[in-house]
């Protein structure tokens, strides 16, 4: 179990060996570096069924993932759970992985979607465009000093006040 | 769906709950019989190219980005190859049994994914109940004690795979010639403290397995289901084997076709032909030819291929599931699930006796050897026979590249499966339901089909189904990302 002092989860997804896709790993890498007291920092290639267990541990949660379109350089948005679900592959949309950690381990987390734009996602690589860079740089500007807030719910009041709306097309 | 003299619309949800994505047609003729069903792999490959040039001793790190399913699989292959690159044909105890931990960790938790969370839906609603019960948090909510042993069953493999490998994306365990790390006691303490209820719950999905397919026999032993040939790698004495044996080859019958091939000599025994519509290749045994000569890979082709399993309870099951068969190979396609969970129970009593041998916390970790310019590795992944094969240079870099994922294997097997199944299910039928249509689904999911790397896909692959006229012109198709 974690210590109760975790209050906050950031789940970063994506391919870091597909250019562009690799934003939520390369956030995961920067945030890790920063060592955050209260925050723990998982990356993956995608979301997981497993990742529930986690979210119920945490009282906010934020999902972090690169985005095929919608705003620059980022944008933020509550996630809210979905029980209905269909699954297209293994991995989990985030509304989906909400509503499992509720109804299997009673989660009561506040969620929220944290999409970086970016641009180059159709090639290998293991760099990020230019632009990708300058959005994950705006990206952390803004998510540090949130989660520098004394409490989940400072935390999340944060969150709530951006609610930057956005297309929440991950990749 | 709608129906007008000349054609026939359809809206078809796409195949789902499958890895990666691809494309079904169902050619209809006027009297909406089934003349042809095919899965197609729209995707074009590309990461061998973009694998050369790069420094040998990336590759056990870099193969990782071709899949976020089983990136433990090609981690461990590639590893293996660059093995014989470094000259290396034996491991130290400690580093040989750090690499089988993290390899039954991947099947561990890549088995129980398959099972609970992707095709229990179809086994305990219905291959045509109502799609939104068939799912998930259906289960959840009808099955809970179920639903959480199978995310905890993949939680505990995942724990190993950190133990053993480290970050979930840059994962290093294995390097050139060894592992990069032993277990600590620690570990090797909390891991122990939950094996007891992962061997448990192992061997109750083995039971529910085994019961659903002899409860529903006579319904699944057509279903998709034909005679083939089946490939995996044994161990030298014929035990059931997933990291290190030769290759084994038998006919439907129980012919052996080829044994024991080093596994360096594997391309003079198996062959790849390309067709048309595909980007998808389709492996053959060489000797028999394209026509004959495909195979199936994965749970079914191993358990039917190995004459006996080195842990008890695992042996237990198989026998069992032999006998089913009188001893000969099962063709059953839906068998699939019960012997993917025979190997989860194994791979869970494997967890158990490595954890308990004191080699893991060895300190002799990497070997040296004298450096070659080729090498094969090849692995059982969860889902079958993996391939990598590299050629380098005297400036270690990558030369060639050819690998052979398990999926590909699976190509023929599964478009036979595609075809049986609509013919037996969708040909002549008034109106083609949801539900009807995810018997073809259930049937690709038996194999637990990985497309993205099947492909080498890059970015997003929508599966993409579409109903054609007998000029094969698309009268309805639907595209999910």
């Amino acid at each position: 179990m974690r210590q109760v002092s975790q209050q906050v989860l950031l789940l970063c997804y994506g391919n870091p060996g597909r250019l562009d896709d690799g934003l939520g790993a390369a956030l995961a890498e920067a945030l890790e570096e920063s060592a955050l007291p209260g925050v723990t920092v998982e990356a993956d290639y995608q979301l997981t069924v497993e990742d529930a267990t986690s979210i119920a541990e945490h009282p906010v949660v934020i999902f972090v993932d690169a985005a095929l379109r919608g705003s620059e350089p980022f944008f933020c948005r509550p996630v809210e759970p979905k029980p209905s679900i269909s699954f297209s592959s293994h991995s989990v949309e985030p509304e989906n992985l909400l509503a499992l950690a509720q109804k299997m381990f009673g989660a009561h987390s506040k969620a929220y979607a944290l999409g970086i734009r970016g641009y180059q996602f159709d090639d290998f690589g293991e760099s990020l465009s230019p632009k990708a860079e300058e959005n994950l740089a705006a990206a952390i500007q803004f998510l540090v000093p949130v989660l520098r807030r004394s409490n989940a719910g400072e935390i999340a009041a944060a969150l709530d006040a951006l609610n930057v709306q956005g297309d929440d097309n991950g990749v | 769906m709608s129906d007008t003299p000349e054609t026939r619309r359809i809206v078809i949800e796409p195949v789902t709950r499958v890895e990666g994505h691809g494309k079904v047609t169902i050619l209809l003729d006027d009297e909406a019989k089934v003349k042809q069903a095919r899965l197609h792999i729209v995707e074009f490959r590309g990461f061998e190219r973009f694998i050369q040039g790069r420094p040998f001793w990336e590759l056990p790190v870099l193969v990782q980005r071709l899949c976020g399913i089983c990136p433990v699989s090609h981690h461990l292959a590639a590893a293996k190859a660059v093995d014989g690159i470094v000259g290396v044909d034996t491991l130290t105890p400690t580093a040989l049994k750090m690499r089988l931990l993290m390899h039954h960790g991947q099947f561990l938790q890549s088995h129980a994914l398959h099972f609970f969370h992707l095709s229990s839906p179809d086994l305990l609603f219905g291959f045509d109940a109502d799609v939104n019960e068939r799912n998930v948090i259906g289960v959840a909510a009808k099955y809970p004690e179920l639903a959480k042993q199978g995310i905890l069953l993949r939680k505990y493999g995942q724990e190993i795979i950190k133990a053993t490998a480290g970050k979930k994306i840059h994962g290093t365990g294995a390097i050139p010639g060894g592992v990069n790390k032993n277990l600590s006691l620690e570990e090797r303490d909390q891991l122990l403290s939950d094996i007891d209820q992962i061997m448990e719950w192992a061997s109750g999905a083995v039971t529910l397995a085994k019961d659903y397919t002899l409860e529903h026999l006579d319904d699944l032993s057509g279903f998709g289901s034909f005679e083939s040939n089946h490939l995996s790698i044994v161990r030298s004495d014929g035990a059931y084997e997933i990291y290190d044996g030769g290759l084994r080859a038998q006919d439907a019958e129980g012919n052996i076709i080829f044994d024991h091939v080093e596994n360096e000599k594997y391309d003079e025994y198996l062959a790849e032909e390309v067709r048309s519509w595909t980007y998808m290749k389709f492996p053959f045994i060489k000797e028999i030819g394209p026509e004959e000569g495909w195979y199936r890979v994965g749970p079914l082709a191993r358990v039917n291929n190995c004459d006996f399993f080195d842990t008890p309870e695992a042996e237990k099951e198989c026998k069992e599931f032999k006998g089913l068969t009188d001893g000969k190979p099962n063709n059953i396609t839906m068998a699939y699930h019960w012997a993917r969970m025979i190997e989860l129970l194994h791979s869970a009593e494997k967890i158990q006796e490595l954890l308990d041998d004191s080699d893991l916390q060895g300190e002799d970790l990497v070997v040296t050897g004298e450096r070659r310019d080729e090498a094969v590795g090849v692995i059982e992944a969860p889902r079958g026979t993996l391939f990598h094969h590299y050629r380098v240079n005297e400036d270690d870099q990558v030369t060639m590249a050819n690998l052979i994922v398990s999926t590909t294997s699976n190509n023929e097997p599964m478009n036979r499966a595609v075809q049986k199944v609509a013919e037996d299910y969708l040909s002549g039928v008034p109106e083609i339901t949801e539900g009807l249509l995810n018997h073809v689904e259930v049937a690709i999911r038996a194999y637990d089909p990985c497309l993205s790397c099947a492909t080498h896909a890059m970015g997003q692959m929508p599966l993409i189904v579409e109903l054609m006229d007998r000029q094969g012109r698309i009268v309805d198709r639907k595209i999910k990302g």
